[in-house]
């Protein structure tokens, strides 16, 4: 049934398309990104950005949260496979209660604030979206500029699932009134790690 | 340069002053005028309609008062360019195709083919200026503001150096005044919302005046003036740039 | 679920008579519009970056079936389930197959416009299951058995005390209490069981890419992404011009999607999905519904490059000031207007009309489809097919007598205004001259211009 849906919807494309039209080149040139533009374009969208030296600052920040009650889950520490394997498993219902998800991410784009964080980074992919506040923590070197050079720098494919996170979760719905934080995290924060030289 | 002229209907039988002040413009930059007799309408009111397939004899009419003109010249942005993009013949495709590759809007014809910097005019008045949008967006008369290019402005350029003029813009530059053609009587409510905020635009500035390329959406906002008594009055660009010492 | 008849014309009619709320619709979209030019001219490339698209989405057309043949490959590949729908009727039973078969009775779904157009949720409900619409704007609506008003913004012709009234009666939020943050709380908090609890949820698809079988799912709320990683069965419907060749092509498209949509730079998530977490299936369903007969129409085929983005409704001025209702179908606006004649001829004849072909919408569509070409021909369509009133094809016919003919022509002009000079109350009728409603009549000269120039020869 499903294969003869499959070649009439062919076939009528097929009689009905218009003749091939060429794929022109196109190239929207490579620029150098800065930790600066970064935080600036954060800012904008409601993030608030720290450079860091070290992975030590953010741990810090996880103990303190935790000393004060808060539920805190941290995915920045390599996570052996069993480890890996029981984070992939929780369901909603475990996560609910998540007040803090501390997350790595590959790349960050400063022409939108946009981080890529995928499957490796979450194990279980509700983690950024479950979460009253997210925290990811981005390398400086990984910064790029632009929509392009991100799809360049990674491949979708790789992870079965990937998302550019860009921002607390928002909506307008209301009267275009700007509310940050709808369904999923009410805040993000992100922590650059730049190397001193 | 000879140039024939092209008199809209609705200018031909309601607005003649709009005609005689380009006639007037055109020879005073020596242009040679012809005003074929026999032209009637360029048939948009048909085709806007979705009745194209009637204006056949509309169209030969028009290839027949205007074949072997150089340069056709018409105070309308919204006429040009229906003649730019839909005058075809039958009997005379060579001669239509000619015709759309030299009809010209009054402004587009000043600037770019008489190459006109500026014009010796007096008008001391606060204008309004209305981007009518088939000349804008269609004939390219200015930049659009939907679009990341540079700006500039045929008529605008035009109408700056009269002497005593100021121009004035709107806040929304270039939202369409809603006339639309057969789209003022069957679209009535949303046509006439559209002029009235138009010229709730404009009388925030204070103008005295709104002009514009095109009589048929002053036409209209003309009629909404009146009808809430207002003192704005409209006025073609033709006859701004026509308004002398 | 309310369905929406009328004309376009008298709809808006019904909606301008309530001037003020008028006012703040038209300028609550125009900021939307404001924000996306703001957010344009932020990217120096911007219009190079709208012909590219267009020229992805237009070879993408003309390889169509290549493109979703390589698309089922790698997404079979990669573990999804591929279906394939001719219509809204096979779409909603595949999608309720689904659910059936799994034995699951409540659903969440995200925002989709196709959903819309193929009816899926009454469908469902008579069904038996129930559907809760994640998005808040949907939400809204759908707590109001009303549809979407925008494909974007769908509560946008609500204000604050609607929704807060809507709140208040479905789910007991205090009466009066209008601020958005507290509703949209209160909204975080109703729908949360909702996705804690899902095992089935629905999305749409922004894109689709052929070189990696997988899709892309934008969204600003979390919503969506709460739906289908709490959820065990995740079902993504895609219209078959959602297919974009590669990857590398989501460069151009999320770099317009958002800016064009509502002036942000990027929505917070944009969710790319290629395969299920163990355990767990996807299912994405594949549907023409029209659209291979759309593609086959060489004046109108273009109008399948859409992105969904809803530009083209914010800078209409026409859609402004008569709401999305006002075009009584699940797309609306400029877009809906040349894509819904191609679905139901008859009854979508009055939305080409419903502009005044100003062509600004060509302008913002950031895949430059020819929007205001495409609505200009569907005119010519739709009258030679006969859809015109009686009294408009009269009046062209004799509008096209006259005007063939310069003598009868000088004569009608000569007579109007006479007419006019002498006995001007006999045109000025509101009921029987819709221009007198509102516009005094212009003045009638003595002379024409041809008989000026003719004396001064």
């Amino acid at each position: 049934m499903s294969t003869s849906n499959k070649e009439s919807i062919l076939n009528r494309i097929r009689q009905n398309k218009p003749n091939p039209v060429l794929l022109k080149e196109n190239n929207f040139g490579n620029f150098p990104a800065t930790a600066l533009q970064l935080i600036a374009t954060l800012k904008a969208i409601k993030t608030e950005a720290v450079l860091i030296p070290h992975l030590n600052a953010v741990q810090e920040e996880i103990q303190q949260l935790q000393q004060k009650g808060n539920v805190v889950l941290n995915v920045l520490n390599n996570l052996n496979a069993v480890e890996q394997d029981q984070l992939s498993k929780k369901s909603a219902a475990d996560l609910a209660s998540l007040d803090y998800a501390f997350i790595k991410g590959q790349f960050a784009v400063t022409e939108n604030g946009a981080i890529w964080v995928s499957d490796k980074n979450i194990f279980n992919r509700l983690i950024p979206f479950i979460c009253k506040h997210l925290v990811i923590v981005i390398e400086a070197s990984n910064i790029l500029t632009n929509m392009h050079q991100a799809y360049t720098a990674i491949n979708i494919r790789e992870e079965g699932y990937g998302v550019f996170i860009a921002g607390p979760s928002k909506t307008a719905d209301i009267e275009q009134s700007l509310v940050i934080g709808a369904h999923g995290p009410l805040s993000l924060k992100v922590y650059i790690i730049q190397k001193e030289s | 340069m000879k140039v024939a002229l092209f008199i809209p209907c609705y200018v031909d039988q309601f607005y003649p002053q709009v005609g005689i002040a380009t006639l007037e413009i055109l020879k005073k930059f020596g242009c040679e005028v012809v005003f074929p007799l026999n032209q009637t309408c360029c048939g948009q009111p048909m085709a806007n309609s979705g009745f194209n397939h009637l204006a056949g004899g509309c169209n030969e009419n028009f290839i027949q008062n205007f074949a072997g003109a150089d340069y056709i010249v018409c105070p309308s942005g919204s006429c040009t360019l229906h003649i730019k993009e839909h005058l075809h013949s039958d009997k005379q495709e060579a001669e239509a195709l000619k015709i759309r590759k030299q009809v010209f809007e009054l402004s587009e014809f000043l600037t770019d083919i008489l190459n006109i910097d500026r014009i010796k005019a007096r008008f001391p008045y606060r204008v309004g200026f209305h981007s009518s949008c088939h000349g804008q967006r269609g004939l390219h008369l200015s930049s659009m503001s939907e679009l990341m290019l540079p700006a500039f402005s045929k008529p605008e350029q035009l109408l700056k150096d009269v002497e005593g003029i100021t121009l004035l813009k709107t806040e929304r530059t270039d939202e369409c005044c809603g006339f639309g053609g057969t789209f003022s009587i069957f679209e009535e409510a949303v046509s006439s919302k559209m002029g009235k905020d138009r010229i709730h635009q404009h009388s925030a500035n204070h103008v005295d005046y709104i002009t514009g390329v095109d009589m048929s959406c002053l036409m209209h906002l003309e009629g909404i003036l009146k009808r809430h008594h207002s003192p704005i009055k409209v006025i073609h660009i033709a006859e701004i740039l026509n308004a002398s010492y | 679920m309310t369905t929406l008849t009328g004309k376009h014309a008298s709809n808006a009619a019904a909606f301008i008579k309530d001037e003020a709320r008028t006012d703040w619709h038209d300028e609550t979209l125009w900021m939307v519009r404001h924000k996306r030019d703001l957010a344009a001219a932020g990217v120096l490339e911007w219009e190079a970056l709208r012909n590219y698209a267009s020229n992805i989405k237009e070879h993408t057309l003309s390889n169509l079936d290549d493109y979703l043949s390589e698309f089922e490959k790698n997404a079979l590949a990669n573990g999804i389930i591929v279906h394939w729908a001719p219509d809204a009727a096979a779409h909603n039973q595949i999608v309720y197959s689904i659910i059936k078969d799994a034995g699951i009775d409540r659903i969440v779904k995200s925002k989709s416009m196709l959903t819309e157009e193929c009816h899926l949720n009454p469908f469902l409900i008579s069904k038996g299951i129930e559907v809760t619409d994640t998005d808040l704007g949907e939400r809204i609506v759908q707590l109001r058995k009303e549809i979407p008003s925008h494909i974007v913004l769908p509560a946008i012709h609500l204000k604050k005390e609607d929704v807060s009234h809507t709140f208040h009666e479905f789910l007991g939020t205090e009466a009066n209490n209008n601020d958005p943050q507290y509703l949209t709380g209160a909204a975080r908090i109703h729908l949360r069981d909702k996705f804690i609890e899902s095992t089935l949820a629905i999305t749409g698809v922004n894109f689709a890419i052929a070189e990696t079988g997988g899709f892309v799912v934008c969204t600003n709320e979390g919503n969506a992404d709460m739906g289908v990683h709490s959820a065990t069965i995740h079902i993504a419907c895609m219209g078959i011009e959602k297919i974009i060749p590669k990857a590398a092509h989501l460069g151009v498209f999320t770099r317009l999607l958002a800016r064009s949509a509502t002036g942000q730079a990027i929505t917070t998530y944009t969710s790319h999905f290629h395969r299920p977490q163990p355990g767990k299936q996807i299912h994405v369903v594949i549907v023409d519904n029209g659209r291979t007969t759309q593609l086959g129409r060489e004046d109108f085929r273009n109008s399948l490059k859409c992105i969904r983005c809803g530009a083209c409704s914010n800078t209409c001025p026409v859609f402004r000031r008569s709401g999305g209702h006002s075009y009584h179908a699940s797309v609306a606006g400029p877009i809906g207007s040349i894509l819904a004649p191609n679905m139901n001829s008859t009854q979508y004849a009055d939305l080409p009309f419903a502009s005044s072909l100003c062509g600004s919408c060509s302008n913002v569509c950031p895949v430059k489809i020819d929007i205001h070409y495409q609505l200009w021909k569907w005119r010519q369509v739709l009258m030679q097919k006969g859809e015109g009133s009686i009294g408009k094809k009269w009046m062209m016919q004799g509008m096209a007598y006259i005007f063939a003919r310069p003598k009868l022509y000088r004569f009608a002009g000569s007579f109007a205004r006479k007419f006019l000079r002498t006995v001007p109350f006999l045109a000025q009728s509101k009921t029987f001259n819709p221009w007198y409603k509102n516009r005094e009549l212009p003045q009638a000269p003595k002379q024409s211009f041809t008989e000026w120039y003719k004396k001064q020869q």
